[in-house]
Parts: structure tokens; sequence; C-alpha cells
């Protein structure tokens, strides 16, 4: 396994550039191409789950010198999910993508920006982690923009100008680190910190570093461009952008930089904090106003990115885990709450909610995964939402924060209140004259609809099965700084 | 010293024109600049005053090599980081040339049919 663990990027950076090769009426082909390439992903991501975490050595160079990529639990979990949400994702847009163009270059793109996000993954060197980022969000800017009506590339435009402000922000702070400490390697740059303490230019760096992952992760003074990006895209790939480019991108990339390269500071724990309550609040007020649905999806993004920040900023172990399970549950929601709003524009033309109603005589296996999605993500047990919100409210109280634990059962309830509105004037309520012709969707894309629904239900019930190899020692990655260290720069015979 | 705050001074133009001026292209121009401020900081980096290139040539003294050669990573990094630039250059200029064919203008206080 340990050999073959460049192919996460390789095998999906090839297929991309492969099949730009294959002419229009080769369509088919094409795409049992790149289903194959995601199974064999996912099948090699499930071999990896419960591995010994190990270190590659690109071309043998020891490390510091040479570039290392890192397997340990956390890249494991953020790479299954990118997997699992981008196998599904694909077997979706199989059909739903006819309406759209030039198929096969939207293979290739989706193909880009998995090996990118995959790429940010598994790196254990700054600048690398950089190029794969932007590999991945380049791609991701295309894939914005890939209706070109004139909503879509206004927001892929404005996605792009400040794309490109958080990734400048992001070099500009990889650039001050290496002029003090003179490595790009992260666990080095651990060390190096550790041994010097830390100084200036490092909180410096570090601001700059939140400031541009924040932005990319769409934290609340950074989020302007997610509510017109995300439901600008292609039902798919919206559904990839909030299951999990933020999270990878954002979440992931600040996990890394704060617990393992700069280490938590009381600063650090300080701004996190108010960064994800700041985002649970404000996200969750501009979505009940929304009638927009992919819009209000995208708000509520917003939200739950905030209950992760806040378990991530929390620093305590059970408020980490609360975070990265809230994370797991949310890129299997909020995918298939985005999937079903790509089903209902599929089958009646429209995104506003004024204009549905009663899809669930016509429409019952998107109605029904709708209503299991509004309910893991508003937090009703038992689905999996409720399980996560409660990790992280209890490890808020035992941390003493009360006032932001009854924050954060007051935006459970916001959620549930604006998903409350969506199932009744999408699902229940009058068909409207002009939808009683509507079918539901074609069978692949209901089957993928009921895997998620079903992924909702069993990732809450089957904790105690999963829990510990997945989720619990990803924790104890998180928390020890000082394995990463010795992970990547132990000394090679 | 000046020439890191000219550098920072740059990057503050950058950062002007992005956000003050409505013109599409005069934004993607400002992208520009900010990431030229950010490559020549990267090239101050690895600069010494009086260094010599870092290839190391026969007969060569390895201990007044390694203090008088500048630090050729940072070029590296650099290189790199122009053609991810440029490749966001393209991806710009070519919405932005969309934009206009669909609006007619390259104003960004009319393009806005996104609210909310």
């Amino acid at each position: 396994m340990q050999q073959l663990y460049p192919l996460f990027v390789a095998i999906p950076l090839g297929v991309a550039f492969l099949i730009l090769l294959f002419p229009k009426s080769l369509t088919k082909l094409v795409e049992v191409i790149v289903a194959i390439a995601e199974i064999i992903l996912l099948i090699m991501v499930i071999a990896l789950i419960g591995h010994e975490p190990f270190s590659y050595f690109i071309g043998k160079w020891i490390p510091p010198i040479g570039i290392t990529l890192v397997s340990d639990s956390i890249s494991t979990l953020l790479l299954l999910l990118i997997n699992i949400v981008g196998l599904l994702s694909l077997l979706y847009s199989f059909k739903y993508m006819e309406m759209y163009t030039s198929k096969i270059r939207f293979y290739s793109l989706f193909m880009l920006m998995v090996a990118g996000m995959s790429g940010v993954v598994i790196t254990g060197d700054i600048f690398n982690l950089f190029v794969f980022l932007e590999i991945a969000t380049i791609s991701s800017y295309a894939l914005v923009g890939f209706g070109c009506e004139h909503e879509e590339l206004e927001a892929s435009f404005k996605y792009m100008i400040l794309g490109s402000v958080s990734s400048t922000l992001i070099l500009l702070g990889i650039a001050i680190l290496y002029a003090t400490f003179g490595t790009l390697n992260m666990a080095d740059l651990a060390n190096s910190i550790l041994a010097n303490g830390i100084n200036r230019s490092v909180l410096f760096a570090e601001g700059l570093f939140i400031m541009g992952f924040g932005l990319k992760g769409a934290m609340v003074p950074f989020h302007a461009w997610l509510p017109d990006a995300h439901p600008s895209a292609p039902a798919p790939i919206s559904a990839m952008l909030s299951g999990v480019l933020i999270k990878a991108c954002g979440i992931y990339a600040i996990i890394r930089v704060v617990y393992h390269v700069i280490g938590m500071t009381n600063i650090t724990h300080i701004i996190l904090m108010s960064l994800g309550v700041l985002s649970m609040v404000v996200g969750v007020l501009l979505a009940v106003g929304q009638w927009d649905f992919k819009r209000l999806l995208a708000y509520h993004s917003i939200s739950q990115m905030g209950y992760v920040m806040v378990g991530i900023g929390l620093a305590t172990p059970l408020g980490i885990l609360g975070a990265l399970f809230h994370l797991m549950n949310h890129a299997f929601f909020k995918s298939l709450l985005f999937l079903c709003s790509g089903a209902v524009e599929y089958s009646t033309g429209t995104r506003n909610l004024k204009e549905m109603g009663g899809l669930f005589k016509r429409m019952p296996v998107t109605s029904s995964s709708c209503s299991i999605a509004s309910l893991s993500i508003s937090g009703i047990p038992p689905f999996n939402g409720f399980w996560s919100k409660l990790l992280i409210i209890i490890a808020l109280v035992q941390a003493e924060y009360y006032a932001i634990a009854a924050v954060t059962v007051g935006v459970s309830f916001l959620t549930l209140v604006s998903f409350i509105k969506v199932q009744r004037y999408s699902i229940f309520g009058d068909l409207p004259e002009k939808l009683k012709n509507i079918k539901e969707v074609p069978v692949l894309m209901g089957t993928v609809l009921v895997i998620f629904a079903v992924l909702c239900l069993l990732s809450g019930l089957l904790y105690p099965f999963f829990g510990n190899t997945l989720l619990e020692i990803a924790r104890d990655t998180v928390i020890d700084q000082q394995k990463y260290i010795q992970l990547v720069l132990q000394v090679v015979p | 010293m000046t020439i890191y705050l000219m550098c920072f001074f740059l990057f503050v133009m950058g950062l002007y024109c992005l956000i003050a001026k409505k013109h599409l292209i005069k934004k993607i121009i400002g992208i520009a600049i900010l990431d030229y401020a950010v490559n020549l900081f990267l090239i101050l980096i690895g600069y010494k005053s009086g260094g010599i290139p870092p290839v190391l040539f026969e007969g060569m003294n390895k201990q007044t090599f390694s203090q008088q050669s500048v630090d050729p990573l940072p070029q590296a990094l650099v290189l790199t980081s122009i053609v991810i630039s440029l490749g966001v250059l393209i991806m710009m200029v070519s919405i932005a040339l969309r934009l206009y064919e669909k609006y007619k203008t390259f104003d960004t206080s009319e393009i806005s049919r996104l609210r909310g």
C-alpha cells in the first residue's frame, strides 16, 4: 500500500488528461473510464483504513529535502470523504449533465478537482499543499462557470477574485515561514517552531494562513463568494464543492497548519472559536430568508462549517471528535441536499421554492431522501447530524462555554425552522398546475440519492462500529503534534 | 530594508486596485500586481548582495560557496507560482470576455444579477 500512495493523485490526474483525447462520440466509454478510476480510488482508500501511519518520500529524497507524502488517520478520513462523495456525484452526473454540452471536459475538470483535493490532503510539504490547492480551486472556478450563463459567469468571476486573493495570502504566509526557518517541510517547520518558540513572524504567517484558508473554507467575514458560487455550479459540482472542497481546502488545511505546524495557542483558540460562532450565526440568519433552494443550502454550508470550526477551535479531545464527526456527516447530508435540489431542478426546471409544492406525489424517491437529509442537518435523532451536534454541545458545556453552547442550540433550532420551510414549500402542500406532468428522476440519479440517504442514517447509528477505526484515531492524530513530526522525520536507513 | 517596504507597497497597491476599481480588466491587473508583489518577496528572500549563482564548479571551496551563493529554492518556488498565476490569469480573462459577451459591459456595478 505504501508504494501505491502517490496514485491517489496520479490516477485522477492521468485520467483527467487522458479523457480529453477522446472524441465526443465516445462519451459513454469516457464515463466508464472515470467511473472505474473513482472505484479504484475508493477501494484503495478503504484498504488504507486502519493501516499504520506512514510517510512516502518522493524520489527517495530524505526529508526535509524532498517532498514527503504523509498518510495518517486524518488524511485517510478526508480521502474517504472525497472519494465517496466523488464517486456518487460522478454517477449522478452521468444523467444530470446531459443538459449541458461537452461532458468530456466536465469529467476532465472533475477529475482534476479530485486530484487537487487528494493532493492537498496527502502532502506533507507546505508549498506542495499550495500547488495542489491551486489545482483544486482553478478547476472549481471553471466548474462553477460551466453553464456559461449570466449568473454563472458572474459567480465564477467573483469566486475567482476572492480565491486568488486567498491564494496570494497563503503564498505570502509560506514565504514568511520559509524566510524565518529556511524549510518547507511541515514537520521540519514544526520542529523549528517548537525549538525557537512562536515569534512575531510566525504569528503573522499564522494570521495570513487563517485568512487564506478561511477564505477557501468560507468562514464568515470571508464568506461572500460561497452563496453565489455554490448555487451557480451544476448540482453534482455543488455537492462536491459544499461536500468536500471547502473541507479539504479550508478546514483540513487549517487543522494541519494550526495543530501540526504552528501548534495550538491560546490566541488561535480564541480566533478560531470566534470565527466559528460568527459563521454559525450569520450563516443561519441569512439562510432563513432565502427562497432559492440552492442558495439556502449554500448559506447553511457556512453555518454548518461554523459548527466544525467551533469544535476545532475548542481544542478539547471531545470537541475535535465532534468536529471531525460533523465534518463527515456534513459531507453526506449536504451533498445529498444539493443533489436533491438538482433532481428537483431536473424535473421541474425551477429552483424557486415558491413555485414548487406537493412534489411528494410525483417524486417520492427525491422527496423522501430530501426529507432525510433535512432531518439530518437539523439535528433530529436518530440521523447523523444529531449525534455530532450533540458531541460538540457536550464538549462546549464541559469546557464551560455555556453561552456558546446556548448559541449552538439556538442555531440548530433556526436550521430546523428553515428546513421546515423547505419541506413545507417543496414536498408538501399543493402541486401547482404547471408541475402536474413532472416525472421522477432517472433510476441512476435516484439510486445515488438513496445511497446518500442510507449513509446519513447509518453513519449516525453505526458509530460504535466505525467510530474507533475512523474518527477517534483521527482525533488522536490531530492532538499529537510530536507523533506527526516523528512520523515524517524518522531516521531513514 | 527599503526594498522590502517597496515590495509591501506594491502588494498594497495591488490590493487597492482590486478593491477600488470597478472595471473587470483593472481588477485582473490588480490580481496580477498582487502576484508580482509576492513573487518579488520570494525572490528577495533568496537574494544576497554580491552573491554568486548556486552552481558548484570544480575547485571551489564548499565553505565559502555555501556562504556566498544565493538560495536557489525561492527561485524554483517563484517559477511554480508564476505558472499558477498564469493559469488563473487566463481563466480570469476568458471569463471576463464571456461576461462582456453576455452583459456588453466591463463595469462590475452593472454586472450584478446575484443578490442576497
